[in-house]
């Protein structure tokens, strides 16, 4: 069975083998493990953008496969990154008040260290209690497991109650957009229970590993990451060369017939959008530690549109398309956007790159959507009919 | 010079004061002076109130003049024989005014010294000024009178104030005269009646003054008590639910009717002061991470009598229970204070029903804003399946314009109406080249043209940050508009949102006759339901989807002017709006100007009834309100107004 979903989808074997061979050279190239050309900053950024790659693939699925084109799938990644940083930050906050009790003459209650931690906390917000949503955080276990099970419980009761009352089309993209919406507006209230919009932070310090510097951290996550995306794409590929990818795309292609050929097609819908917001939770979980901080910003409505973007522009249907989409547009935006871009003297302007970048993304954007309905994926279709 | 001058003054001291004769017939009010020379040069708070019952009884007309010159530090006395005077100071001179005649003089400095009240008389004796201003032949005196005593109410004012009512012939101050006698006789009337009868009188008066008058006279103090205290006692309130019990018992500690109470941190304390050996009274310092073991040590340290003893929670809950809590009214009289209590009970029913009127008129205004909004994409969403993204930054170009157009027509009436087609003409213009650019090459993709429209959206929103700044832009409107229509203390509107209310109500007209009475809202509606059937029968689509894109962008426009007049104009203030308007889109159903306006008023009223319930926090109520949306399309996923039959297909 392996071998033969592996022989129909050579594209999965080559996928792995760049991803392979990039991530040798990054290690080789890496501050930690190598001769230090790469930086560590850049370590993280490229670690990042494998995560998001990661949410990339499973938009893809959902979107490019099913046809849902979900708007809110960056609320998954979000809850993901919510629940690692919540333990993250509460046993880095326990280390801390552990040390500063340390040296007085009466040993503290159990209440007492609850009490430092949730001032150090929540003292930002204004308060000092543990809601009950912490209740689980001093567990690493317990909350590794909220990474998969909040945002898939989240997805399955979004989606059992879209999916069951026949919301399809923009309907269904408007919905979940304002489902990430409510999430956001939620979480940047102050007594949400996860500290309002100033979200949780000091997330790149991995609590127990105080003296592993942050190039072999980060080193870690990326590693990570690669192999968190790999075995996202065998997983995606696999579920969606068998019969039951077939079912999917005919859902994509027309909702009606499947139905009336006897599929329950509102299962097959609610089980992509699951699985591929589980996928979501857990790339937010790797991309936060990375990235150091967590705050609702991250999961507005926005977000999720530019991941749309990214697939649209990588080519749709093809998970290799994804990867492209979102490694390319998001590095390239942060050369842009950090300056990196050499500014275009016009003579009569100046084109600074950090106000023009979105214009020439939103532009390309329109002309990818208008005349390469396949993305940049689709040009390997060029590459692979040449031949013939 | 100043020889000749020092004369003549002497001389006409001497005469003052070796003819007091001449004083009393000619000089009345100097003479009273006179009698009270050492209070008025010196006044005390006290002793000053028999010079002022004096002042008023000799009913002279110059005593007004007077008191004014004297609250305000402007009567100088002579040294050498007493006599008061106006004066004004001119560097070392004095300009002296006779204070019965009225003659003028002038003198040194010298030999005069300034009757200087200290503020506790100043207020006495403005309130004595009061009687004589209630009753100035000057409207604008007697209305500043009255507003002082509104400012600051006294006992003392009741009488000049209702003796004042007769003669008032200004209707609206004497109206004005009696609320505020009311008020007053509320509060400080001599008999119990006359104050029973006053508050009564308030309950149809729903002002914030008459509610702070009843509030006033219900104000009440906390205390505690072991017995059941013989006062105007408002309610007893019971420890664990009126209060918590740690509170209680603190209010008992500060009313020393109980011993302080042992938190966990004096015990803490406690027991860090008295180690001994690396343990507390016995016990290990190491055993004492508990709060069990803590206060054991803590008990036996206190029967060695090292610390005070141990109060333990049930004890304080015992004590609290013990005692009696309450809340007393200041007013000792309990037939007041329970008239009182059922007059503001009248009266807060009244105010919430106001509040509910005002609420309403809120979310219609809010109603309206959504629908301006709002019914540009539903018509083009009806219309060609469109979701379009940019909906919001065309509603920004819309604000823009009129931005720009203020730059250059500086009259604010009249640039707004230029705006308004300007901005139609404009975003119409955008709509319809974004149309024929894109949007047509997409029409069997959906879900693409809501991608391609969102690519423009940012495209767009980045131009105006780059050509705008971040900075927010004011669109500033007419002064015709500033203001608000205030109906009572409680309902009161601006006009800016009755004016977009207006906005929306033409808009709504203007389109259902459009689309119901014209041949385009006929072929509109044709496209709409069946655009094959409607192209044979030989309309042509492709016209009608360019003029309808562009009718709706045009709408968005409008809808950014208005927007404009009221929030700030900003890069993302498209943004801001796109996803109510979706929201309304999706809720009010598709292809239908009635739809839209049940979405419209449907979100409005439901974001202010529940910004209502929870007014501290907007954040949740567009939470709840997403929410309840969500769960809404489950029972109506095609909105309210669903478009029925073969229509309805996808």
């Amino acid at each position: 069975m392996h071998k033969s979903f592996i022989f129909h989808n050579p594209s999965v074997l080559w996928f792995l083998l760049a991803l392979a061979l990039f991530t040798m050279a990054v290690t080789v190239l890496s501050e930690a493990f190598g001769v230090g050309l790469v930086s560590t900053s850049f370590v993280k950024t490229l670690g990042k953008t494998l995560c998001l790659c990661l949410i990339a693939i499973a938009m893809d699925v959902v979107w490019g496969y099913c046809g849902i084109l979900s708007l809110g799938h960056f609320a998954f990644f979000g809850t993901g990154g919510y629940a690692i940083g919540m333990w993250l930050m509460y046993a880095r906050t326990e280390g801390i008040v552990a040390a500063s009790l340390e040296g007085q003459a009466i040993p503290p209650t159990p209440q007492e260290i609850s009490d430092a931690i949730g001032t150090q906390i929540f003292g930002v917000v204004g308060s000092s209690e543990f809601p009950a949503i912490w209740a689980f955080a001093d567990s690493l276990v317990l909350q590794l497991l909220m990474v998969v099970l909040v945002p898939g419980l989240l997805a399955l009761v979004f989606g059992w109650l879209a999916f069951r009352s026949r919301v399809t089309g923009v309907y269904l993209s408007i919905l979940t957009q304002a489902m990430t919406l409510a999430l956001s507006l939620y979480l940047f209230q102050n007594d949400s229970g996860l500290r309002g919009n100033n979200g949780l932070s000091g997330l790149q310090n991995i609590p127990g590993f105080e003296d592993t510097s942050q190039a072999t951290i980060s080193m870690v996550f990326f590693l990570v990451s690669a192999i968190a995306l790999a075995a996202g794409y065998v997983l995606f590929a696999w579920v969606m060369s068998g019969k039951m990818g077939s079912v999917v795309q005919g859902i994509r292609d027309n909702e009606a017939r499947v139905r009336f050929l006897g599929y329950h097609v509102e299962s097959y819908k609610l089980f992509v959008f699951t699985l591929t917001a589980v996928i979501a939770g857990i790339a937010g979980a790797l991309y936060y530690p990375q990235a150091g901080i967590i705050n609702p910003a991250e999961i507005a409505p926005i977000a999720s549109i530019y991941l749309a973007v990214w697939v649209a522009i990588g080519g749709r249907g093809r998970l290799y398309g994804a990867v492209i989409g979102a490694a390319f547009v998001s590095l390239l935006s942060s050369w842009f956007t950090g300056g990196g871009a050499p500014a275009i003297n016009l003579g009569f302007y100046t084109i600074q790159w950090t106000d023009w970048w979105l214009v020439l993304l939103g532009v390309s954007f329109v002309c990818v959507t208008l005349f390469f309905p396949k993305g940049i994926g689709g040009l390997f279709d060029y590459l692979v009919r040449k031949p013939s | 010079m100043h020889a000749i001058r020092e004369a003549v003054l002497l001389l006409s001291l001497l005469c003052l004061s070796v003819m007091p004769a001449y004083a009393q017939s000619d000089a009345p009010l100097q003479t009273i002076l006179q009698t009270h020379a050492d209070e008025v040069a010196k006044p005390g708070r006290r002793s000053v109130s028999v010079v002022l019952d004096d002042l008023d009884a000799s009913g002279l007309p110059n005593v007004l003049p007077f008191l004014e010159a004297w609250q305000e530090k402007r009567i100088w006395q002579r040294e050498a024989d007493g006599v008061f005077f106006l004066a004004e100071e001119d560097d070392d001179d004095l300009n002296l005014r006779d204070i019965d005649t009225g003659a003028e003089d002038t003198a040194l400095k010298d030999g005069f010294s300034q009757v200087k009240p200290n503020g506790g008389v100043r207020r006495v004796i403005a309130t004595a000024l009061v009687k004589f201003q209630l009753t100035d032949p000057d409207l604008d005196r007697r209305s500043t009178a009255v507003a002082a005593i509104a400012r600051r109410p006294d006992a003392n004012q009741l009488e000049p104030l209702l003796a004042s009512v007769d003669r008032e012939v200004d209707a609206a101050l004497k109206a004005r005269k009696v609320q505020l006698a009311n008020f007053l006789s509320a509060r400080f009337a001599d008999s119990t009646e006359d104050r029973i009868a006053a508050i009564e009188s308030l309950s149809s008066d729903t002002s914030i003054e008459a509610r702070a008058v009843l509030n006033q006279i219900l104000e009440t103090t906390s205390g505690v008590a072991a017995e059941r205290p013989d006062v105007n006692i408002a309610r007893i309130l019971t420890p664990g639910t009126d209060l918590s019990v740690a509170d209680a018992y603190a209010q008992l500690v500060d009313a020393e009717l109980a011993p302080a109470a042992t938190p966990s941190t004096v015990i803490r304390a406690a027991l860090e002061a008295n180690i001994t050996n690396g343990s507390v009274a016995g016990i290990p310092t190491a055993e004492l991470d508990n709060d069990a073991a803590r206060e054991r040590a803590y008990a036996a340290l206190a029967t060695d009598g090292l610390v005070p003893p141990l109060v333990t929670s049930s004890e304080q809950s015992k004590a609290a229970d013990a005692a009696v809590f309450y809340e007393a009214y200041k007013e000792k009289d309990a037939a007041i204070t329970d008239v009182a209590a059922r007059v503001l009970e009248e009266v807060e029913a009244r105010v919430a029903f106001a509040q509910t009127v005002d609420l309403g008129l809120d979310a219609l205004s809010l109603a309206s804003i959504y629908f301006l909004a709002a019914i540009g994409l539903a018509i083009t969403f009806g219309v060609m399946g469109v979701i379009n993204m940019a909906h919001g930054e065309f509603i920004m170009m819309g604000a823009y314009t009129g931005y720009v157009i203020q730059l250059f027509v500086p009259d604010y009436t009249l640039s707004i109406l230029i705006a308004l087609p300007t901005a139609f003409a404009i975003t119409f213009a955008a709509g319809v080249t974004m149309e024929r650019l894109v949007i047509r090459h997409l029409y069997h993709r959906p879900l693409e043209t809501l991608l391609a429209t969102f690519g423009i959206s940012i495209a767009l929103q980045q131009l105006a940050k780059n050509i705008f700044g971040t900075q927010a832009r004011p669109l500033t409107s007419p002064a015709w508009l500033d203001g608000a229509w205030v109906i009572s203390d409680v309902i009161q509107i601006s006009y800016i949102r009755i004016a977009i209310f207006v906005l929306a109500l033409i808009f709504l007209v203007l389109i259902l006759y459009v689309l119901k009475r014209t041949r385009l809202g006929l072929e509109v509606r044709a496209v709409t339901q069946n655009p094959g059937m409607a192209a044979s029968m030989g309309i042509n689509p492709d016209k009608i989807n360019m003029l309808t894109f562009g009718l709706g962008s045009g709408i968005a426009g409008i809808a950014g002017v208005a927007i404009g007049l009221y929030a700030k104009v900003t890069s993302e203030m498209g943004a801001d709006y796109i996803v109510q308007s979706f929201m309304t889109v999706v809720v009010g159903g598709v292809g239908n100007v009635w739809g839209t306006l049940a979405g419209a008023s449907l979100i409005g009223f439901l974001q202010k009834g529940i910004e209502w319930f929870n007014p501290s926090n907007t954040l949740a109520a567009q939470t709840y309100m997403v929410l309840f949306i969500i769960l809404f399309i489950q029972f109506r996923p095609k909105g309210i107004v669903a478009l029925k039959g073969r229509a309805a297909a996808d």
